[in-house]
């Protein structure tokens, strides 16, 4: 269970989040949605413990995130898995190496059977065959599935997708968010998704928060978020902006 | 004092502070020996075999330099058999171990620094510490053990090659009688310069990698960024190992005297 409460966070001058409050339940999927720059991969960055808060706190299944050192944080972060938004391979790495950099850390399996388990997992995001490429050597949406992989592999608890489907063609997309519901369900993970892309929303949301002004403004449903009468939520999932002054 | 001083100064004593902190954490870490044994190998291989030719280069124009040196000021009081003695014993306590040093310093410090900054600046660090990796032990424990053992066995390098040069200057340039030459450049060097010209290059090889890591883990945002945080790991570690050495020139002094 994750619990954020009135979470403040400002870099030099600016604040990028004021007051921030919300719980996810065990097994919950929830999508963060909000403008472009409005501080979600912030935001997702301090559920792990990526970054620390000025104020306010970060609960998970009842341990407060922000008194932690960095070695205290690390068997908290077992639990968690992350997507990056850009990905963020090694690039030193091959793409199996990537993949299979938790078990490999881990030592309880063999390598015979953490290739067979990559193997399994690159399966799933569409990109067998690729184990000995670099990074470097990958698409932009063939990075992101990596990443996924690799943020999966290891079974955690939690899994925290920034942007899973950004830069993916349609049906691959959608493969991914049967993806992410599949791992939730199989195995009963928390999930929090950021994303920008409304039928993926709908598709692997319980819950959808809208982060705007710094602030969780509305939480509901699905239904209820795309159904909404408040003209923020309305301009915003239906992507309509405020006319401007033209000059064309 | 004026508010930009101030904050230099802050500055500088925090990043101080940090730094510390780092070497404290690679060294908690280092004894618990869990270290990936070929990420470990791979830095021996980076910092000690490739810095070879660099080494050697370095080593062995010193030691020429020095000898030739040496002779035309001794050749008037006509001590040129002394010429080695003084070869031997400043290539030993001194030039061997900070030349070195330096080098690597150049060579090392630079890389360290510039991949770290890069793995930063892309986020690679913060996915170690999602995937429940500390980026001490992943990264900067091999490099640290691997720059400990290198830099020893790559200042002894040095000064052997030195040495030899320097006799060879001796002998077939400057017409010196070998015997003699040789006779009191073994009675002048003891094993005890050797331990000091080798336990400085340990505490310099401490001081590049800690410094090339922490310049890289601190690194600024984006190109520019890396490239300030390589620049800064050198010129750091080059003037670290100055001072330093000064400071273990008088300390080695003290110790030799109580326990001579
Ligand atoms: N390390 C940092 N230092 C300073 N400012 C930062 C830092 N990280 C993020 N910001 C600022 O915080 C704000 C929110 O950034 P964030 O990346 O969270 O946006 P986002 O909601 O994920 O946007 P997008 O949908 O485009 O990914 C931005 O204005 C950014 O400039
Ligand atoms: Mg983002």
């Amino acid at each position: 269970m994750i619990e954020v409460s009135d979470l403040r966070k400002r870099f030099g001058a600016n604040p990028i989040l004021d007051g921030v409050t919300f719980r996810v339940e065990s097994g919950e999927s929830v999508v963060i949605i909000g403008r472009s720059g409005g501080g979600k991969s912030v935001l997702l960055k301090h559920l792990v413990g990526l970054l620390k808060p000025d104020s306010g706190s970060v609960i998970i299944d009842g341990e407060n995130l922000c008194g932690l050192n960095e070695r205290q944080l690390l068997p908290v972060r077992r639990k968690f898995g992350m997507l990056f938004q850009g990905a963020a391979l090694f690039d030193s790495l091959t793409v199996a190496e990537n993949v299979g950099f938790m078990l490999d850390r881990e030592r309880k399996l063999s390598p015979a059977e953490i290739r067979r388990k990559v193997a399994e997992a690159l399966e799933m995001v569409e990109l067998s065959g690729t184990e000995s490429k670099k990074p470097s050597e990958l698409s932009g949406g063939m990075r992101k599935r990596v990443g996924l992989a690799r943020a999966i592999i290891y079974q955690p608890e939690i899994v925290l997708y920034d942007e899973p489907t950004t830069g993916l063609d349609p049906v691959v997309a959608d493969s991914i968010d049967q993806l992410i519901n599949r791992v939730r369900d199989r195995l009963n993970v928390t999930t929090v998704v950021v994303t920008h892309d409304m039928r993926s929303a709908r598709t692997v949301g319980n819950r959808i928060l809208m982060l705007h002004d710094r602030r969780i403004y509305v939480s509901g449903t699905p239904d209820e978020i795309f159904n909404s009468t408040d003209p923020v939520v309305h301009r915003f999932v239906n992507g309509i902006s405020v006319p401007k002054e033209h000059y064309f | 004092m004026n508010g930009a001083a101030k904050r230099f100064v802050l500055d500088w004593l925090t990043g101080l502070g940090s730094l510390s902190l780092l070497a404290k954490e690679s060294v908690a870490s280092l004894l618990t020996f869990k270290v990936s044994w070929r990420d470990f190998l791979y830095q021996i291989y980076f910092i000690g075999v490739k810095s070879q030719a660099v080494v050697i280069i370095t080593g062995a124009f010193t030691g020429m330099v020095l000898a030739a040196q040496t002779y035309f000021q001794f050749h008037k009081v006509a001590m040129d058999t002394a010429t080695l003695a003084v070869v031997s014993v400043s290539m030993c306590d001194e030039l061997g171990p900070v030349l070195t040093a330096l080098m690597v310093a150049g060579r090392v410090g630079a890389a360290m620094a510039a991949e770290l900054g890069t793995m930063k600046v892309t986020e690679q660090i913060d996915a170690l510490r999602t995937l429940a990796t500390h980026p001490v032990d992943y990264l900067v424990v091999p490099r640290l053990m691997a720059s400990l053992v290198s830099l020893p066995l790559l200042t002894t390098e040095a000064m052997a090659v030195g040495i030899t040069s320097g006799y060879l200057v001796g002998v077939f340039l400057l017409d010196i009688d070998p015997a003699y030459l040789y006779h009191n450049m073994v009675s002048y060097t003891k094993g005890v310069d050797i331990v000091i010209g080798t336990s400085k290059a340990f505490v310099f090889g401490g001081i590049i990698a800690v410094i090339g890591c922490y310049k890289g883990m601190t690194c600024g945002e984006g190109a520019e960024g890396v490239g300030r945080a390589t620049t800064e790991a050198v010129v750091y570690a080059s003037i670290s190992i100055l001072i330093s050495n000064f400071f273990l020139t008088l300390t080695q002094n003290q110790l030799l005297r109580l326990f001579p």
